[in-house]
């Protein structure tokens, strides 16, 4: 029985030494321990881990004796039979054995080191190992992958998505809201693309980007904004505007030349000024500069405009051209008239405003016998008879009735306890009831038809017959005619406050009052808000308790209201764009700017408040 | 106390034709440094001077102007990949183009950013600005790392070359595989951890860090110590061989992983440098086409 160990070792240079020695047993040990028949010098293998018994001629048993197996042919096992003649390969730690059997039946035992004794013993790669490129992924896979995931995600996704809705869509946004499944007909990805949040208004067209942007590489159409905004007029006619553009300069020259070029629309346009996608808030104000393109110097091109050249509210602004009533009557008639010409609004009313504010005097004491039921104070105040519109932008007309009656008492008569009035605003029933008040019978004292006489303050407020004028009336002769002589001629109920025509004069047949209409706003072209300026008090623009004559027209100039404001750049308290007080599409709202601009006034309103509350 | 043979180069002292070396930083006097530095406060000054309305955006004159011009210079930028695989000298040297690459490069921050008029969302637009950003800051931790590490790589070399310090490595693994031989299985199983550990191993973090928690042959000395620690050091126990050994090995795998982690340091910028100039020249397409496509 013989076995014959082949051992194969390398040189330094690759060659292979082939020694050869044969051990006469049927049955011999390998293992790292020096006594074993076959000593394999690795650490991977025990001192004493196989054992080889020879069974027959031609067959051997291996078997482990440890727990530590080996392999044959690739599988891990314990104990194993083979054939020498037909061969098999053993595997133990890092070394090989190849079983065969010789020619001359001895089983042939080739032992080869196969794995280096250690990690670093291996083949390197110097450069790629000590680099990172063992151990990142490479850059160009990265780049590439970056690149095409950004391409895919960023741009074709949204293309496809694009080319592949329906067919151009003109619905109005609200129609396709209404729809059930109004995704499926909407771009896909394009979320991406949107520089910025759109305003409070478009707030619904959020990721619903081919509302507007109808059309690739073709800018947004007006015909977009006006698929919903359906009555939006133009500021003036076509060629006019056109006329009025001024030349831009060398910025708004290339810009003009880049939108040309790509086919964008240009000046004029909706989105010239409504820039969208420029916050989550109110949309922008529409820029000072929009405006004052034409209008700084709109008459050096339209020749024949009656506007004033405006550039900026604090520098080059008109001076105000209010509606002021310049005849009074049934038929008035109105004009615009710069303040600088100080005109005179006439109303129809005789009235003075310095007497009835007046802080001493007749009215003041009445206003304080009688101020504790009406709420006045110790004279009378603007707010006791102006009373402000439900919005508080302007003032409802001063009402007779209730703001004037109080004091101004219309009563003649006491029947049972009940006061009788002459009926405002109407002459002819006033004429006809003081008629019927001769006819039914003789009055038992003079009725009271005095207006302004002097009488005795608080004594006569509304609902009650004053007494007074025994005398005055006494003297009269006590018929209808006479009567209603006297509450229409000076001293009378109406003469006071009234213009009047007694009949025969000009194609009169009766007495004739002269209408009143009262002005509420004298600012057409332009927007003021009375409720914007509520921390200033009334006195402050309006010289109403110096006012002597009721023909005085008390509005602010422009100075005036250049204390706070200024242009859109300016450092004033209340730097005012054209858009605070102008609307480009002019109606009789408020300028769409207002809820946002207001806003923003509020607030340094506010702060203002404190700051003159904390300083005080 | 040291004596100082020669002189430090000074100007003044410099003779014709004689050239200190002179990196791409300082090269030709900062002349890229200035022009850069001088185009961003262009761009700055212009920038509160013109009044674009309602704010600045990319969509004014002034914001296509810019971004005209960033969109060359990203390109011009990336060119240098292209540039610097020839070599070339004279005005246009590889240097020069490198110190233009870095200057305008950081001229970028204010143009790019002076573009977008500050305004940043979630969206593509964003997205070009912040790997715009990306690329420049990872190109000026590169330049960082270029102008401190070479110094701290050459001193932990101790003239050692990169193969030799892998050859000292295999040495030590020899004698440990030798005297490991007489041990018993358990301990022989220590070793051979330590053997079949790869000095290259242990992924990116480890790399950066130089922190390699799972270091088989700090585990295996740190195994070893069960029965060296209480054991007199007789000389001739194979443990103590061993244990030595172990040691030693420790301290030049030390050695290798702080040049490995100096090398990643000096290497990491490019691999976010360059995949993410690719990802900013896709991110840029989509930026200018989607911005036409709907506009």
């Amino acid at each position: 029985m013989t076995f014959e160990i082949r051992r194969i070792s390398t040189t330094a240079y690759g060659r292979e030494i082939i020694r050869s020695s044969l051990v006469e047993k049927t049955a011999i040990r390998i293992g790292r321990a020096a006594e074993s028949d076959i000593h394999l010098a690795d650490l991977a293998v025990t001192p004493d881990h196989v054992h080889i018994e020879q069974l027959d001629a031609r067959r051997i048993s291996v078997r482990a004796t440890g727990t530590l197996g080996f392999d044959v042919d690739g599988k891990p096992v314990l104990t194993a039979e083979i054939d020498a003649a037909k061969g098999a390969e053993l595997r133990l730690g890092g070394h090989r054995i190849m079983v065969a059997s010789s020619e001359d039946g001895a089983v042939v035992l080739t032992v080869q080191r196969v794995e280096a004794l250690s990690d670093a013993s291996e083949e390197k790669d110097e450069i790629r190992s000590f680099s990172l490129a063992g151990t990142m992924i490479g850059k160009r896979p990265l780049a590439w992958g970056l690149a095409l995931f950004i391409l895919l995600a960023f741009l074709a996704v949204p293309i496809i998505s694009y080319a592949l809705r329906p067919a151009q869509d003109t619905r109005n946004i609200y129609a396709v809201m209404k729809e059930k499944d109004a995704q499926k007909d909407m771009v896909f990805g394009d979320a991406s693309w949107s520089s910025g949040p759109l305003s409070r208004a478009h707030h619904g067209l959020e990721g619903k980007c081919e509302s507007c942007h109808s059309q690739a590489f073709v800018s947004v159409r007006d015909t977009a904004c006006k698929t919903c905004h359906e009555k939006v007029h133009d500021h003036a006619p076509l060629d006019r505007i056109r006329g009025a553009r001024a030349q831009p300069g060398l910025g708004g020259q290339f810009l003009g030349g880049v939108a040309h070029l790509f086919g964008r629309p240009g000046e004029g346009a909706c989105a010239t000024c409504h820039i969208e996608h420029e916050g989550a808030g109110p949309m922008e104000p529409t820029p000072q500069v929009f405006c004052t393109d034409c209008h700084a110097t709109l008459s050096t091109r339209l020749k024949d405009t009656k506007i004033g050249d405006a550039g900026d509210f604090g520098t080059a602004h008109p001076e105000f051209r209010p509606l002021v009533q310049v005849a009074p009557g049934k038929h008035p008639r109105f004009d615009r008239i710069s303040l600088a010409q100080k005109p005179k609004d006439d109303s129809g009313l005789k009235f003075t405003h310095a007497l009835h504010l007046s802080k001493t005097g007749g009215v003041a004491r009445m206003a304080q016998r009688i101020g504790a039921q009406q709420g006045y104070g110790d004279a009378l105040a603007c707010k006791d008879c102006h009373r402000p519109t439900s919005d508080g932008v302007r003032f409802q007309p001063v009402d007779m009735e209730r703001d004037c009656q109080t004091c101004h008492s219309l009563g003649f008569e006491t029947v049972g306890g009940t006061v009788r009035t002459l009926r405002h605003g109407e002459p002819d029933q006033v004429i006809a009831d003081l008629r019927a008040f001769y006819r039914s019978t003789g009055p038992v004292v003079p009725i009271q038809l005095g207006g302004m006489a002097r009488r005795r303050p608080g004594d006569y407020a509304a609902g009650q017959v004053y007494h007074a004028y025994f005398g005055a009336v006494a003297a009269r002769p006590n018929k209808a005619d006479a009567a209603i002589a006297a509450v229409f001629s000076k001293g009378g109920a109406c003469y006071d406050c009234h213009s009047i025509t007694p009949p025969g004069v000009g194609s009169n047949a009766s007495w004739d009052v002269l209408p009143v209409h009262q002005t509420s706003r004298y600012f057409t072209k332009g927007w003021f808000d009375h409720k914007a300026h509520d921390t200033e008090t009334c006195e402050s623009c309006h010289a109403a308790p110096t006012s002597k004559a009721a023909t005085d027209l008390l509005l602010p100039d422009l100075k005036s209201c250049r204390d706070c404001h200024g242009g859109e750049a300016s450092n004033s308290d209340v730097p005012s764009s054209c858009a605070l007080c102008h609307s480009y599409h002019a109606d009789d709202g408020a300028p769409w700017v207002s809820s946002a601009g207001v806003a923003r006034f509020d607030k340094l309103r506010h702060d203002a408040v404190k700051d003159k509350r904390g300083g005080s | 106390m040291a004596t100082r043979l020669s002189p430090p180069p000074s100007r003044t002292s410099r003779q014709k034709g004689e050239t200190l070396h002179e990196g791409f930083l300082r090269h030709a006097n900062f002349k890229w440094a200035k022009i850069a530095a001088g185009l961003s406060l262009l761009v700055m000054v212009s920038y509160m001077l013109i009044d674009v309305t309602p704010r600045h955006n990319g969509g004014s004159w002034y914001g296509y102007t810019l971004g005209t011009i960033g969109v060359g210079l990203i390109l011009w930028l990336t060119a240098l990949g292209y540039r610097k695989r020839r070599m070339t000298d004279g005005r246009w040297s590889l240097k020069a183009w490198t110190s233009a690459h870095v200057y305008l490069g950081l001229s970028l921050i204010v143009i790019g950013t002076m573009h977008a008029g500050f305004q940043l969302g979630w969206n593509v637009h964003t997205l070009a600005w912040a790997l715009m950003m990306l690329v420049i800051l990872s190109g000026l931790f590169g330049i960082w790392v270029y102008a401190t590490l070479p110094q701290a790589l050459s001193s932990n070399r101790e003239e050692m070359t990169q193969g030799q310090m892998l050859d000292g490595l295999r040495a030590i693994d020899r004698q440990l595989h030798d005297a490991a031989q007489p041990l018993a299985h358990e301990q022989a199983a220590l070793v051979q951890m330590s053997l079949e550990e790869d000095p290259f191993g242990g992924g990116i973090i480890a790399r950066l860090t130089g922190r390699y928690p799972k270091c088989a042959t700090a585990a295996a000395q740190a195994g070893m110590r069960r029965w060296t620690g209480n054991a007199p050091d007789t000389g001739n126990d194979p443990l103590e061989r061993v244990d030595a050994l172990l040691e030693r090995k420790q301290a030049l795998l030390a050695q290798l992983r702080r040049h490995l982690r100096l090398r990643a340091m000096l290497e990491i910028w490019l691999y976010v440098h360059v995949p993410a100039t690719f990802a900013l020249l896709a991110a840029l397409s989509a930026h200018v086409i989607s911005v036409f496509f709907y506009w």
